[in-house]
């Protein structure tokens, strides 16, 4: 048994993990594996499968095929044995809401198993943590939403589990407190807490130690943000601005050593295989064609263009394949 | 089971029993107001029956006789009519159940032969209470008719002698009254107890199911036993309480005597007990919406105990294949019980069948409900 649970494993494990719902495929052979101490953002549309994922590791929804190992434990096999290392927030809120704070806390508490002469001093790092100090006393369901997510990871927490699965903390919550709960996470993470995290703000990947792209319940991508970025493209951003986006758009389709275009905002950007030499190409290219570009620039993509492009690419494969 | 959990998860059941007006109000208030409207809706005792006179002859012997029926607590002279049309009508409109037409030679036939007759109409839409008045009013009539023959042979001089070869000596045990009230309100406290505590567990799952709580607490270490405990427990008292207020209306209000000891009622309320709130919990955990829930908890607590438990309607009056049914219902056995105890001061070792049958019945329930929960989504 100790092998199992031998701390050079990583804490989390999936191979091959398949989850049908009748005909439905909602999570199609995934595999990966999380580091101790890592941060792995999980990512995609909604209904890509990320919750799926999350709840099977959680002993919540049995597999239909593959492995799923969580603290050396196979999940399908000993969910309970697993529930007592995790921490789980699930998507919707689910604290009580006609409890206070303290009652919340002290339930989970119990319920977790806290030491009774652990549990005061677990309590007030909870408060504290999620900013609640002097409002102990209130009903959960008063509270803002930023205030409820951070109870929520505090009573996650409480039982200090080793590994964290926080299902979409951030949706509905003002950006401020966004950034907080996400120095919350790292704050536990350099506490050697495996954290699997999704989300579908694309921003948020680049809080990540790695980031897994999942679309229509498969794995598109994973790695770090800046290997995703370099890697996943097979190529370079340039930033293009004009008066008569329209035009240059369809210009740039049969432009040499461009491989992609697409609009964001009142600017194109441009996918091409070089971007020193096309830095030069293009603006002849388009004046050539009249068209006068205001400004080309070299930028470094965002996340979010690399995803909304693995996406696009990877749902029209897959309606090809089929 | 961790005692640790168990209490986690009671006192936070507790806490939101506390904050949820509606748990509260079905808990304490409804035992009051169906103490009150079952108590005095549902009596079998047939009094003041109203009456509609037509006296055709409107001599001294017609006015005693319709005197008798004004007398006894049976009847209830509404109206004195002067046309069959209108005792007619009278009994379409429902003004009276019982018509009593005297003839117009009533007194003329009395003393020319000695003999004489009266109409006695019966409304028999509800053929019981029309079975017992034509009874209540035959006891009147012969009353009447046999002080008219006392009276007679003593104004002829011969003293009369009434031979009775044989005569019952009845003693009434138990409800020595007869009223129906003492052998109602005991079957009306279990109603009650069924209704109250199946609707009461009926919500605790599926509440955490319309919440969302359910997905974090399934993903703790909580065990199945735990979180069925854990959340019965508080019930239970709560169920006591109820047990209480019924049994302080029962003999303080409505005066039913309570001959058995409360050590005899609290053993077998509380297995009783363990019955609903087995069968709300079960069905909490099978329907995972509160409305749905509660919906089938009253059909399955309430009918059975009203129509099949022997409270009102006697189960051996009903045909063999409902009273082997009745076997089945678990409120039968707590009838059977809970009037034993209340009018005749029965203990434990003279209950223990149907002990054992509610002793089998609840930790059946409570077994299977243990087993339905799982702690899994979909």
């Amino acid at each position: 048994m100790s092998a199992f649970r031998d701390t050079s494993v990583a804490p989390i494990i999936v191979k091959d993990l398949v989850k049908r719902f009748g005909d439905f495929v909602a999570v199609d052979h995934v595999s990966f594996e999380v580091a101790r101490g890592q941060i792995m953002g999980f990512l995609g549309p909604n209904g890509a499968g990320k919750s799926t994922i999350i709840r099977i590791l959680c002993g919540l929804l049995r597999p239909t095929a593959g492995h799923a190992v969580v603290a050396g434990i196979d999940v399908a096999r000993d969910p309970e044995a697993v529930r007592q290392r995790i921490g789980y927030m699930s998507q919707k809120f689910s604290l009580y809401r006609d409890l206070t704070v303290e009652e919340n806390l002290r339930f989970f508490g119990g319920i977790y198993g806290v030491p009774a002469a652990e549990l005061a001093e677990r309590i007030r790092f909870a408060v504290d943590m999620a900013g609640l100090a002097g409002r102990e006393k209130a009903l959960v369901g008063t509270l803002a939403g930023g205030w409820q997510q951070r109870l929520a990871l505090g009573c996650a927490v409480l039982h200090r589990p080793p590994i964290l699965f926080l299902d979409e903390p951030t949706s509905g919550v003002e950006p401020a407190s966004r950034r907080r709960f996400w120095d919350l996470i790292h704050t536990l993470a350099q506490e050697n807490v495996t954290v699997l995290v999704s989300t579908h703000y694309m921003d948020e990947a680049e809080y990540c130690h790695r980031a897994a792209l999942i679309n229509q319940g498969h794995l598109v991508a994973i790695g770090s943000p800046e290997s995703l970025k370099q890697k996943a493209l097979g190529g370079e951003f340039l930033l293009l601005e004009s008066e008569a986006l329209g035009p240059t758009l369809t210009a740039l389709q049969d432009a040499p050593g461009v491989l992609d275009s697409s609009v964001f905002g009142n600017a194109i950007h441009v996918l091409v295989a070089d971007a020193e030499k096309s830095l030069g190409e293009l603006a002849s290219y388009l004046e050539a064609r009249g068209l006068r570009p205001r400004r080309i620039a070299r930028i470094a993509p965002s996340l979010e263009d690399v995803f909304v492009r693995l996406v696009a690419t990877d749902t029209a494969n897959r309606r090809q394949a089929a | 089971m961790k005692l640790r959990r168990l209490k986690a998860m009671a006192v936070k059941e507790v806490l939101q029993i506390w904050r949820d007006p509606r748990s509260l109000t079905i808990a304490l208030l409804m035992p009051f107001t169906q103490m009150f409207l079952l108590g005095y809706g549902v009596t079998l005792d047939i009094k003041h029956i109203p009456v509609c006179t037509f006296d055709r002859e409107a001599s001294q012997n017609s006015q005693a006789l319709l005197k008798r029926f004004e007398a006894s607590q049976y009847f209830t002279i509404t109206r004195n009519v002067q046309s069959y049309s209108a005792l007619v009508s009278a009994i379409d409109r429902a003004d009276c159940k019982l018509g009593i037409v005297v003839p117009p030679d009533f007194s003329e036939r009395l003393s020319d032969l000695g003999t004489t007759s009266v109409q006695a109409i019966l409304d028999a839409t509800d053929n019981n209470t029309a079975n017992i008045s034509y009874s209540y009013a035959l006891a009147v009539v012969s009353g009447y008719s046999s002080d008219v023959q006392i009276s007679w042979s003593s104004q002829q001089g011969r003293p009369l002698q009434l031979i009775q070869p044989m005569v019952v000596q009845a003693r009434v045990w138990f409800n020595e009254d007869l009223d129906s009230r003492n052998f109602i309100i005991p079957g009306v406290v279990v109603v009650i107890m069924a209704l109250v505590g199946a609707q009461l567990t009926s919500l605790t799952i599926s509440r955490e199911w319309e919440r969302g709580t359910m997905e974090l607490l399934i993903s703790t270490p909580v065990k199945p036993s735990e979180v069925m405990c854990g959340k019965l427990i508080p019930y239970l008292v709560l169920g006591w309480i109820d047990a209480a207020f019924c049994l302080l209306i029962a003999t303080q209000w409505f005066g039913v005597p309570f001959r058995g000891t409360i050590l005899t009622l609290f053993l077998t309320t509380t297995l009783f007990l363990g019955v609903v709130l087995g069968i709300g919990y079960l069905i909490s955990v099978l329907i995972r919406s509160q409305v749905g829930a509660s919906q089938i908890a009253l059909l399955v607590t309430m009918l059975p105990a009203q129509l099949l438990s022997g409270y009102v309607f006697p189960i051996d009056q009903m045909p063999i294949l409902l009273q082997k049914l009745t076997y089945l219902v678990y409120a039968r056995y707590y009838v059977t019980i809970i009037k034993a105890i209340f009018l005749k001061g029965a203990d434990i070792p003279a209950l223990l069948s149907p002990i054992m049958f509610l002793l089998v019945y609840s930790l059946a329930i409570v077994a299977l409900a243990a087993r339905a929960f799982r702690k899994k989504l979909g």
